[in-house]
């Protein structure tokens, strides 16, 4: 049970998530209305996506307080503790490219294709193409494409042909690219990774515990951040994180684990290193 | 070695990192540019589409693809409204009607995520509240302007959603048959659509009952629209800027003095050139050689 705990601890997140958006509109309820876009705790405290606001801006729009204020409530709150969680927390995408990268693992794709053909740094280059886009074009440029969007509105307002988008994903990420999506392409993660650089929620790691057993980095979409595993004591600390805590679930030698470095101190972060 | 051979043999050597991080940069800024452009192209595509209706108090179609988050809180107040829940004996909700709001999906093929209505399948109703108005976060959707600047209450009459226009061919009521369904839905019936009475030549003793509908008034709801009885509305909500006319700043009314301001004290500007230095009597009363024999 213990393998899972944190995964079925976001699956719960998401799902819950999206249930109160689908209540919202369906049934009337009005602990959380709107979309991931921009929504509204019960009827009063706003909450906006920054990246989506960075387009508007860009575009050259008009922004209301209402959306400045919660678009500064989200940043705020990823920025300073939960990093990159956003995509592995709420993201329903995060369903469907954990899906594909299990599928992956299960039968063995990872054997036949084992280069990636592109680099992870993809995602940065997509998020400056898109402000470059949104500018000359006046309109949000992520928007009118986002995958993302269409599988959370599909969700909460009615999917069309939204359906063909998860498939894309599911595939893409399946046949094409390893985390080819979250990992790769996706500005609003590359946004995340970017803004959440500081964030004081980390996954540490203790390097005397562990056995160089490498589940974790079978497991993690972004493995690139675990450099240090079975080497140094450091915590994570590349904005790349999604603070999934796969990882931590798979560590079988307690190697691995959250701690939220609330003070400028040292705690986490276990100065011996192995072989000492 | 000949030729050839060195060829191949350059071909093979290890590139300089000098040169390799050139290319791979070139690369990149190749891909970004690719990608750039392909992107935008889609987007470009899918934002020209002009059929479609907003909800009430919308801003202009290009301020409003920039301002709107798509987050669907319109859509939201829109099912929810009063009269649009569904309740059991018991006064238990059961479930709502359709809204007219929805946003656009895959497949639509309209921009993706921003509010419109279908009018021949569910129309604004113009609630009094206008529950998707206050409900917008972003300003997409400007309360100012459906609200009364004397007693500060909002005013669904004033929205601009699109405006009704009507195909006489294929309005019955055209033929001589009589039909005034798109008239009594009008929730400003007399206002924005009003009927036009003429004299039926062909029976000699019937009128025709024509529908006028007055784009000062009219706020595009589509409630004629939804009501006309053809199998194709025969009256029909277009976006306002594909509806209307202009007549532009060379025509004045004479008759109205308001009008008239705009010219001031204008006046004519004659130009005088070889065929207009004599006045046309003069070139009648001295044709010129003409009757000379």
């Amino acid at each position: 049970m213990t393998r899972v705990r944190y995964l079925i601890a976001r699956r719960v997140v998401q799902v819950a998530i999206l249930l109160l958006y689908f209540g919202g509109n369906y049934y009337g309820w009005k602990m959380l209305t709107g979309d991931l876009s921009s929504s509204s705790i019960l009827g009063t405290v706003p909450l906006s996506d920054p990246y989506a606001v960075l387009q508007m801006f860009v575009a050259g729009a008009v922004i209301s307080s209402n959306i400045l204020i919660g678009a500064a409530i989200i940043f705020l709150f990823y920025a300073l503790i939960g990093g990159r969680a956003f995509c592995s927390w709420v993201c329903p995408v995060n369903i469907i490219t954990d899906a594909a990268n299990w599928t992956r693992r299960k039968f063995g794709f990872d054997m036949v294709a084992k280069k990636q053909p592109s680099t992870r740094h993809l995602r940065y280059w997509v998020l400056v193409i898109s402000l470059i886009i949104s500018f000359f074009l006046g309109l949000t440029a992520f928007e009118f494409v986002s995958p993302i969007s269409m599988v959370h509105r599909g969700i909460i307002f009615g999917m069309g042909f939204g359906w063909a988008a998860m498939a894309i994903l599911y595939l893409f990420d399946l046949f094409v690219l390893k985390n080819g999506w979250c990992g790769h392409i996706c500005p609003l993660g590359g946004f995340y990774s970017i803004i959440g650089k500081f964030r004081l929620l980390k996954v540490k790691h203790d390097s005397v515990a562990c056995t160089g057993c490498m589940n974790c980095k079978v497991v993690c979409p972004e493995s690139q951040v675990l450099h240090m595993i079975d080497k140094v004591s450091v915590p994570v600390t590349s904005g790349e994180c999604t603070n999934c805590g796969r990882c931590i679930d798979v560590c079988e030698d307690n190697a691995l684990g959250f701690f939220l470095k609330v003070k400028n101190n040292n705690e986490g972060e276990i100065n011996n290193e192995k072989n000492e | 070695m000949n030729h050839k051979q060195e060829k191949v043999k350059s071909y093979r050597q290890p590139l300089s990192k000098s040169r390799r991080g050139f290319l791979g940069t070139t690369r990149n800024i190749g891909l970004a540019i690719l990608g750039g452009l392909t992107w935008s192209a889609y987007v470009d595509e899918a934002k020209a589409n002009k059929l479609l209706l907003r909800p009430p108090g919308a801003l202009k179609e290009s301020d409003f693809l920039k301002t709107c988050i798509k987050c669907g809180l319109c859509v939201d107040a829109c099912r929810n409204r009063n009269g649009n829940i569904i309740f059991d004996d018991n006064g238990k909700r059961v479930g709502t009607k359709d809204p007219t709001l929805r946003l656009a999906v895959p497949g639509d093929n309209k921009p993706l995520g921003n509010p419109f209505f279908i009018a021949r399948e569910n129309p604004c109703f113009m609630c009094d509240d206008i529950p998707c108005v206050p409900a917008c976060p972003s300003g997409a959707l400007d309360i100012l302007s459906v609200t009364n600047k004397k007693t500060k209450k909002l005013d669904i009459n004033m929205a601009r959603m699109g405006l009704a226009v009507v195909h006489k061919e294929s309005c019955i009521a055209y033929w001589g048959l009589q039909c005034d369904a798109c008239y009594r839905a009008c929730p400003l019936m007399g206002k924005a659509l009003s009927i036009n009475m003429q004299m039926n030549k062909r029976t000699g003793k019937h009128a025709f009952l024509l529908p006028v509908v007055h784009s000062d008034i009219c706020t595009g709801c589509g409630l004629c629209e939804k009501a006309c009885i053809v199998e194709k509305a025969a009256i029909f909500v277009l976006p306002r800027e594909l509806a209307m006319g202009k007549v532009g700043t060379h025509y004045v009314k004479g008759w109205d003095k308001k009008d008239q301001q705009r010219v001031g004290v204008a006046q004519s500007i004659h130009t005088i050139d070889k065929r207009s230095e004599k006045k046309a009597i003069d070139k009648l009363n001295n044709p010129g050689g003409l009757l000379d024999d």
